[in-house]
């Protein structure tokens, strides 16, 4: 064997073959995730059926048999024995009422302003990498809602005597309140200017605010019974949501509270909300809520359903700001008390900040919810996006076998995109969030 | 007094309109400069808005007519669209100024909701539409149909009460909204819709083919139908009564909004009063004597409404039969203005 | 005023009383109560003052007026001469029973495409993907409206039908119609055997599952409790002399056409309104119960799935005895508020006239006036619901928790 003067050392490399055929490629992957198994091959059979059963009709409905094009309902009106496909014309031609409702055309470049300015500085502060956060926050949340209020019902409000009244005396509040805290309290200006900050400057930005809305810029006035459509499910969806997150925060922090009266009727406040329906809200707002005020006092019914929707979010988003709070450790907490900070210093600087950035994508859930509840306020006679779409229905010009399938389906795609698209960021969201905290 | 002046701060501070409470409607219409009238949510020749959001119809008339009499410009109203649930809330809490919303007048409307009707614009009846290929021509052969109506109307307990007496079982589908109660009824799910005979020519204009159906002559309940105003507000109820007399009296005189300047001149006597050139009958209820004049002028007297939104020539193509004159042989009798 | 003066009096005192943070305490909740009440005290006087002025009753004498209208689907002895309380509550019983049916669909859906979405097959997972996607993203009225609307216009008109299941079940526009059991004297006997044969099956499990943490022996729990429970009744129903016959709906296809179609009232008949209604909620509801299931079982750590694996368990055992009693800890409380909202949800009836508790409410308010009466009716039920789901669910929940060791 030694001896043996005959071998043969390879000197290289056998080729790497490819793998088996079987097991790459498309054919491969269909091996291993569609035919696996005699059970997984007849799941894929009937997967496949499904799938063309729900897609087929669609593709057909939608794209196939459509009508893209035509006055009225004559070119949408399927032949002898033929199947009616979608009747796009139809979208087409009440499009503008989709979008803006009965809203006077002349006046369209305001709500068009309104959708630019929003896009304009949502998109920003959406992008965790924009720069200017804050100033972007505060135009979005503080100075974009009062402008759009101005664009939209033309401004001009009449502010009565008795609101200028209650601004006065919000500031001689915070003045006597700090008056008390530096004679009796001992401290010095330093110490009461968070106070007076908070009251007085208050006082300022809501007087600010009032005769900011009174004043006539010759805008012609465009009362809330003619807006309609997107127009409407974004005023009642966006102004839920910023308006229920300050409540919400107030009300999260309250079921937190150690103060036993202020934490039960938090909790009886968020449970009694959470546990209704939100049509019964609606109709509350709509029937209940007259009864409420005294005699010759009117609240505007897009007002009233406001009122209502924002009550209801806010009791979703006490919860949701809760569980950010219960996620910061307790370390923050004790480390903000050695500082010596007060309550509000500290949820203000160290505790709401981190909370919030915890909660955005819950935030951005609850948007996705009440979005998409905004439909309701159809049943209590507003006209939302479905809501418009559905009293388009009724206009001989375009009523065909197929005007309301079509209506729905533009509905769903429009919902869907607007949906969907945040479900995705909010899912963003979520994993950036995760960084360096996953295990 | 004290606790009025908390949610007007609130009110005031949310946004809200709050209007001096304790002035007559009156006061604060003259005051706004606008007539807020309450309107259906869309129903053709009585109040429909079109493309551009302008409100027509026979109850829009009415109000047009009363901002005309007040202000003397019969576009001096703003409508707000209200459902049959909340109609009455909205004129008991002060929303609108005037209800004139195809409402009926019933005894416990008038009495237990705090409302008075000023009078009668229109006199209907609840009627049933069919498809014509049922092939029914009586209400009473409807035994074992499904009824397709509005919820929160007196349509509902009409045709309960009739079915019943009648000893015919029926199936009832109601819907909260007219329109979805068009389009149930459209799709099939009923044999019958049963409103008003006048909404029923108008709804059935919304249908995909409307020749397919017809209205049975079969009138089961009375349904005066008129506008309505808040209770304990005399001189609003007077305005609002005087209105709908003047169109009505304006008919039977022959005054018309083309001829009302010429008639100015005229030597009788009651059109005289009626167009204010004798007497101060406009004083007397708080606004100007020409008031009647300005009603005809801007909007026309009750035939020129009639004819305009819901008469022969228009789509709904309703006869004047009881809404005639009662010299023609129909309802319409107003007090002379004397 | 009364602090001024004495704080005058001690200095020290005043010092510690206004940064006590216990005194502050007090003193914010003294603030709270004093807002609450005066604005409680103005809503209901204005209320008050509203409701004299409007020449409107407050009281519940309302509810024994008669009704006068007619409901559609009446699970008590309803007609038009009942009254506003009876109403009411055949509008309640109803949205039990839509919630009720819509629950049960809503957890099978939702369970079985939760598992799909993790199915290794790919066709089946991405059709489990785009069903959760697709009906999330989607409003609940939408497709109420969809379901009720749409689907309404594609099945066959009031003369004609689809049948199926041999002929016994039939489904056009005015609903699905099938054989409806009629009870005979003597067929309580059938009810008692019914009951029996459930607290008996309660009981097997019972032993069963001592019996097996006791010897490792396995009982067939699950068929013999279905044979108990279909085979009594049956058994009792052939001794007793057959107490009940199935009355078949009646269809007309002579006469005037008015006539024809199926007669009213006979036979057992689920109106259009209650199935889109209920196929709506449990389709919706079904999508966002899928992803919670998905997660419950994601949150089981694959370790179980190996170790099972390892013990021989094929996948369907694997799934049914390790990782679903596991996941469901996770996924019982989102599930939960699932189930809240499709009670809640399924007030949404008033949309497409199904006479629930909210529908008829809305009639009744209408006829009526008495609005805060209604309201309260109906948050004080929602509210009970709610309470009473979540009571029993946390119960549950505790149950479920215990096993854990």
């Amino acid at each position: 064997m030694a001896k043996s003067d005959v071998f043969q050392i390879r000197t290289e490399e056998a080729p790497l073959l490819p793998a088996p055929i079987s097991t790459t490629g498309i054919i491969g992957w269909m091996r291993q995730n569609l035919f696996s198994s005699i059970s997984n091959t007849i799941l894929t059979a009937i997967g496949i059926v499904i799938a063309y059963w729900m897609i087929a009709p669609f593709i057909q409905f939608a794209f196939i048999d459509a009508v893209w094009s035509g006055e009225n309902r004559e070119a949408c009106l399927p032949e002898e024995g033929v199947h009616a496909g979608a009747c796009w014309a139809y979208v087409k031609a009440y499009f503008p009422q989709f979008i803006y409702g009965r809203y006077p055309t002349d006046e369209i470049w305001r709500v068009n302003i309104v959708y630019i300015l929003f896009a304009l500085l949502l998109v920003p502060l959406a992008a965790p990498s924009a720069p200017l956060k804050k100033l972007n926050a505060i135009l979005f949340l503080g100075i974009f809602p009062i402008l759009a209020f101005v664009l939209l019902t033309g401004g001009h409000i009449g502010i009565s005597f008795s609101t200028w009244v209650f601004v006065a005396l919000l500031a001689l509040v915070g003045v006597a309140i700090a008056g008390v805290q530096m004679f009796v309290g001992g401290r010095d200006l330093n110490g009461v200017m968070p106070v007076l900050v908070g009251f007085v400057g208050s006082a300022i930005v809501l007087g600010a605010v009032f005769l900011f809305v009174s004043v006539n810029f010759g805008l012609t006035e465009v009362e809330t019974p003619v807006w309609g459509g997107l127009l409407v499910t974004l005023v009642i969806a966006v102004t839920g949501i910023v308006a229920s997150l300050p409540l919400g925060i107030a009300l999260a922090l309250g079921r937190r509270s150690t103060m036993p009266i202020i934490k039960m009727v938090s909790i009886i406040f968020i449970e009694f909300w959470r546990g209704v329906p939100l049509i019964t809200v609606l109709f509350m707002s709509s029937v209940m809520l007259p009864l409420f005020l005294p005699e010759g006092v009117t609240f505007d019914k897009l007002l009233r359903v406001l009122i209502g929707v924002t009550l209801f979010s806010a009791a979703y988003m006490a919860e949701v700001v809760r569980g950010g709070l219960q996620a910061i450790p307790k370390g923050q907490y004790e480390g903000a008390m050695a500082l010596g900070l007060r309550f509000w210093p500290m949820m203000y600087l160290i505790i709401l900040p981190q909370a919030l950035k915890l909660v955005i994508p819950g935030i951005v859930n609850t948007f996705i919810g009440l979005f998409k509840d905004t439909t309701l306020v159809l049943i209590v006679g507003m006209f939302d996006l479905l809501g418009q779409i559905q009293s388009s229905f009724t206009d001989p010009t375009w009523s065909t076998p197929s005007t309301g399938h079509t209506g729905y389906l533009f509905a769903a795609i429009v919902f869907f995109i607007f949906c969907f698209g945040m479900s995705r960021y909010s899912i963003y969201m979520e994993n950036r969030l995760h960084t360096g905290h996953k295990r | 007094m004290s606790n009025k002046i908390l949610p007007l701060v609130l009110g005031a501070a949310m946004g809200a309109a709050a209007t001096a409470a304790g002035a007559t409607t009156l006061e604060d219409v003259k005051a706004k400069g606008h007539i807020q009238c309450g309107v259906s949510q869309g129903l053709p020749g009585f109040s429909n808005p079109d493309a551009q959001g302008n409100w027509t119809g026979l109850d829009v008339d009415v109000c047009r007519a009363m901002a005309a009499a007040v202000f003397g410009d019969a576009s001096a109203v703003k409508y707000t669209p209200l459902s049959a649930k909340e109609r009455f809330t909205a004129l008991q809490s002060g929303e609108v100024d005037v209800l004139s919303r195809n409402t009926t007048w019933t005894m416990s409307r008038d009495t237990q909701l705090g409302l008075n009707f000023a009078g009668v614009n229109y006199y209907d009846g609840q009627g049933f539409m069919v498809r014509k290929d049922l092939g029914v021509t009586s209400a009473l052969e409807l035994s074992g149909a499904s009824v397709c109506t509005n919820t929160g109307t007196t349509t509902e307990l009409n045709v309960a009460d009739y079915f019943r007496a009648n000893n015919m079982p029926y199936e009832i589908v109601a819907f909260e909204k007219a329109d979805e109660v068009v389009a149930a009824y459209d799709a099939g799910r009923c044999d019958v819709y049963t409103t008003d005979a006048s909404g029923l020519y108008a709804q059935r204009l919304k249908l995909t083919n409307p020749g397919d159906h017809t209205v049975l002559a079969e009138i089961i309940s009375k349904e005066p139908l008129g506008p309505v105003v808040r209770q304990g507000d005399d001189e609003w109820f007077n305005i609002a009564k005087w209105t709908l007399n003047a169109m009505i009296n304006a008919e039977e005189l022959g005054v018309t909004s083309a001829n009302v300047d010429e008639m100015k001149s005229s030597d009788n006597p009651s059109i005289k009063r009626l167009l204010g050139v004798e007497g101060a009958f406009g004083e007397a209820i708080g606004i100007g004597n020409d008031w009647a004049y300005n009603i005809i002028k801007n909007v026309g007297n009750y035939e020129e409404a009639f004819n305009a939104n819901v008469g022969p020539d228009t789509p709904l193509g309703i006869s004047r039969g009881v809404n005639a004159l009662w010299s023609n042989g129909g309802f319409l009798y107003a007090p002379p203005v004397r | 005023m009364s602090v001024m003066e004495q704080d005058s009096a001690g200095a020290p005192a005043r010092a510690s009383l206004l940064n006590d943070p216990k005194a502050r305490g007090v003193f914010y909740q003294l603030v709270l109560i004093v807002a609450l009440v005066t604005f409680g005290y103005v809503i209901v006087s204005n209320t008050i003052t509203n409701l004299e002025r409007q020449n409107i009753a407050s009281g519940w004498g309302f509810l024994e007026n008669t009704a006068g209208f007619g409901i559609i689907q009446a699970l008590a002895s309803y007609s038009e001469t009942s009254s506003y309380g009876q109403a009411l509550v055949v509008g309640f019983l109803n949205t039990l029973l839509v919630a009720i049916v819509g629950i049960f669909f809503a957890t099978v859906i939702g369970f079985v495409v939760g598992i799909a979405r993790l199915s290794d097959n790919w066709v089946i997972s991405r059709l489990a993907y785009c069903y959760v996607e697709l009906i999330r993203n989607v409003p609940l009225l939408l497709q109420i409206f969809f379901w009720y609307f749409a689907v309404l216009r594609a099945v066959p008109g009031k003369r004609e039908k689809w049948s199926f299941f041999f002929d016994s079940f039939h489904l056009n526009i005015a609903g699905l119609r099938g054989p409806k059991p009629i009870w005979e004297p003597g067929s309580a006997w059938i009810a008692y055997a019914f009951i029996i044969a459930v607290v008996a099956s309660f009981f097997i499990a019972r032993w069963a599952h001592k019996r097996q943490d006791a010897t490792g022996q396995q009982f067939p729990v699950f068929l013999t409790a279905i044979g108990l429970i279909i085979g009594l009744p049956v058994i009792t129903y052939l001794l007793s002399g057959m107490p009940m016959h199935l009355e078949h709906p009646v269809f007309v296809e002579t006469g005037p056409r008015i006539r024809q179609g199926f007669e009213l009232n006979v036979g057992f008949n689920l109106i259009p309104e209650f199935l889109a209604l209920t196929v709506a909620l449990s389709i919706y509801t079904a999508s966002f119960i899928a992803e919670i299931v998905r997660a419950g079982i994601q949150a089981v750590s694959h370790g179980q799935t190996e170790a099972s694996h390892a013990l021989g368990l094929r996948q369907s055992p694997t799934l049914r005895l390790v990782i679903i009693p596991q996941a469901m800890r996770v996924i019982i409380p989102p599930l939960t508020s699932q189930y809240l909202n499709l009670t809640k949800n399924s007030s949404l009836a008033v949309a497409i006239a199904f006479p629930d508790l909210v529908s008829v409410g809305g009639t009744v308010l209408n006829q009526t006036g008495q609005a805060i009466e209604i309201i309260g009716i109906w948050m004080a039920v929602y509210l009970s619901l709610s309470l009473i789901t979540s009571a029993f669910m946390n119960w549950y929940n505790q149950r479920m928790a215990l096993v854990e060791r």
